[in-house]
């Protein structure tokens, strides 16, 4: 029978079929980060029992760090607290843990690919929604809860309902301007927050063909923002030149048997999806959402909507349109921010500082913009050293920080206070997600970049110069 | 972690009609820097329930008195966003057992069944319903039965029935959780191992 991509990675890590239950799948990869894992140890440890595979787990520090100053002890005794918990839970189970400060270190769906952790083919979990990122190389990954980390560190093994299966496709090219990010916030605010819930979703057309493996992360990153448990793109020649050498995928013999299966990984043409959707890239504008959900997104030349035209509870609108200060019809060109934010597991990769630099190239930051660019990890950070993207930066007037979550969600003292405007390069635009009653606009580098410069939400295509692509 | 089994439920419930209410909203990220699991009921809807000088605000309906009851019912879409299980801690250790609504993110749903939190999927129509019955009168019960799948408005004997698949049904009737399962499937995943591609 023919199968889809989904179904090949899937079935082949299925232990067994519980009849009128979830389905017991074997687990390849195990991401653990500080703040989802210590109650799961302390479970292991009430059970008296230890971690079955250390070598297929893989520890980092990253949503709980400041990202300033790492050097240093961290300051608040929580956090503090949080770190020395994962430090010594990896040393006694064997784990590698790359903490503040370690070479490897960053944010856990950065690293993951960075160190060849990620590979097609592979099932991979972790304690954080936004794990579906990895889907970019062909593997089947998604997030989970502490529970399911404590079952997962026990056992290799997790317990869940297979998905349904969806396919997006998008056809034709990108615009000038249109990045991956764009084409994600174009897709959610089509299919809605929860209109893939209950799908793995796959991404294929030319669209996702030609795109970077950073941009393929980039739109898996983003596809629990609709709801679905995941992305996936199958694998291609791009796919194995970004992973061929790095430290933990396979080498020599083992590496052409797992090329020869690497290479299966693609659904059948005959393959039947559960739902399958269908867009022009041509559409799609650069992105910038209004409101507090992802789905919240429109063309950044649009007007925001009027509620009775967009699906949802008209109370839940208002109350989202109140909390933003925003109102229907308003454009959104033109607004004055406080905030910019590079970084996060969605928009923190070499390619976001490249997009980033070449707009604010020979341009200042704006007087009223606060900006935090946040590399996604130290080897991000050393590339857009030696790159020389630093340099343009500085010109510019930003600075660099150190990896790590950091302004995505807000945990650490990189809080955008209550009431001001943040661009965010990251993935949520929930209320007070970046602090408390701090306002977001979801966006891609570049409007990010246009921002950080003018001040104000403006189209990245009027500073794009010939040169730019 | 086992956790109290679940049969039949009666109680007055308390309503959120807002959608997509999301688990930044359910418990924010700046209190998830515990190791242990304890206190997060404290800070369920943090930021709708308390002003940020922590005085509490006053028409959110968790500071409403009129509202209680071990049921929590919420518009469509309820517990997107992150994975933090602790959104389902901060619901159970706050006192639900049961939360309702027309629609959950994948998520949240499995997190609540693994800790012992009922998920009750509902039509958009019943849970209109139960917000008509709460408004009418806010000690209206709900009752919840497991083993039938059924949840009725005891008011008007309006009743409506939901799945549950039969694995995760017996684990919450009996306080049973994945991991006693898993532990015990050691062969077979062994002998998996052997052949696993990666
Ligand atoms: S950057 Fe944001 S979304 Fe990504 S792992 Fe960190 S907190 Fe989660």
């Amino acid at each position: 029978m023919s199968k889809t991509l989904f179904d090949k990675v899937w079935d082949s890590h299925v232990i067994k079929r519980i009849e009128n239950g979830p389905e017991v799948l074997f687990i390849d990869r195990h991401l653990v980060h500080e703040v989802t894992s210590p109650v799961a140890f302390l479970g292991l440890k009430n059970r008296g029992i230890k971690v079955l595979h250390p070598e297929r787990t893989f520890a980092t520090a990253d949503h709980n760090t400041p990202t300033r100053n790492q050097h240093l002890p961290v300051k608040d005794p929580l956090s503090a607290n949080q770190l020395k918990a994962l430090e010594q839970n990896a040393a006694e189970h064997g784990i590698p843990y790359w903490g503040l400060g370690h070479e490897k270190n960053g944010i856990v769906h950065v690293i993951g690919p960075e160190n060849g952790i990620t590979v097609p083919g592979a099932t991979i979990v972790c304690g954080d929604s936004h794990t579906s990122t990895h889907g970019a190389f062909g593997a089947i990954a998604f997030g989970i809860g502490t529970s399911e980390v404590e079952m997962v560190l026990a056992t290799q093994c997790i317990m869940q309902p297979k998905p349904k299966r969806m396919r997006i496709n998008i056809h034709g090219e990108l615009s000038r301007g249109v990045t991956p990010k764009d084409v994600a916030l174009y897709i959610i605010s089509r299919l809605t927050t929860s209109g893939a819930t209950g799908y793995f979703v796959e991404y294929a057309g030319e669209v996702f063909r030609n795109m970077s493996m950073e941009g393929r992360m980039t739109v898996c990153n983003l596809s629990i923002e609709m709801g679905a448990r995941g992305g996936m793109i199958a694998p291609d020649e791009k796919t194995f030149a970004y992973i061929k050498g790095r430290e933990f995928t396979p080498k020599g013999a083992a590496w052409d048997k797992a090329m020869a299966y690497w290479k299966t990984l693609k659904s059948d043409e005959d393959a039947i999806f559960d739902k399958e959707v269908t867009f022009n890239g041509a559409d799609i504008e650069p992105m910038i959402t209004y409101g507090t959900n992802p789905g919240m997104g429109i063309g950044i030349s649009h007007g925001i909507p009027q509620a009775n035209m967009v699906e949802g509870g008209v109370a839940t609108y208002k109350k989202s349109l109140e909390y933003m200060d925003f109102h229907e019809g308003e454009n959104m060109l033109g607004k004055k921010i406080d905030f910019v934010f590079l970084g996060s597991c969605t928009n923190g990769r070499i390619e976001d500082f490249r997009a980033f630099a070449q707009i604010v190239k020979g341009h200042k930051k704006a007087d009223n913009v606060t900006a935090w660019l946040v590399p996604g990890s130290h080897k991000v950070e050393a590339a857009i050293r030696e790159e020389g993207l630093l340099d343009i930066l500085e010109e510019a007037g930003f600075e660099l920080r150190e990896p790590g979550c950091s302004a995505c969600l807000a945990m650490n003292d990189d809080k955008i206070p209550a009431g001001k405007y943040a661009v965010s390069t990251s993935n949520r635009n929930f209320e007070g997600r970046q602090g408390p009653g701090a306002r977001t606009l979801l966006a891609s580098p570049l409007v990010a970049a246009a921002a950080a410069i003018t001040g104000k939400v403006t189209d990245p295509r009027e500073l794009m110069t010939m040169e730019t692509v | 972690m086992a956790y109290d089994k679940f049969n039949i439920l009666k109680s007055t419930a308390v309503p959120l009609p807002i959608e997509n209410v999301d688990t930044d909203q359910i418990i924010p990220a700046r209190f998830l820097k515990a190791t242990e699991r304890k206190g997060f009921g404290d800070n369920l809807f943090r930021d709708w329930r308390y002003h940020p000088d922590d005085t509490p605000k006053e028409h959110f309906v968790l500071n409403n008195p009129i509202y209680s009851g071990k049921i929590l019912v919420g518009g469509k879409n309820f517990g997107s966003g992150s994975s933090r299980e602790h959104a389902a801690w901060a619901i159970y250790d706050y006192g639900f057992r049961c939360v309702v609504s027309s629609f959950f993110a994948d998520i949240f749903r499995g997190n609540c069944l693994n800790i012992g939190v009922l998920p009750v999927q509902v039509s958009a129509e019943f849970l209109q319903k139960i917000f008509e019955a709460i408004e009418a009168d806010p000690k209206a019960k709900l009752e919840i039965s497991l083993p039938d799948q059924s949840i009725t408005i005891l008011a008007t004997g309006e009743k409506e029935q939901f799945d549950i698949n039969g694995y995760k049904k017996d684990n919450m009737l009996n306080g049973f959780d994945d991991i006693d399962y898993l532990l015990n499937l050691k062969e077979e995943i062994r002998a998996f191992e052997k052949q696993a591609p990666l």
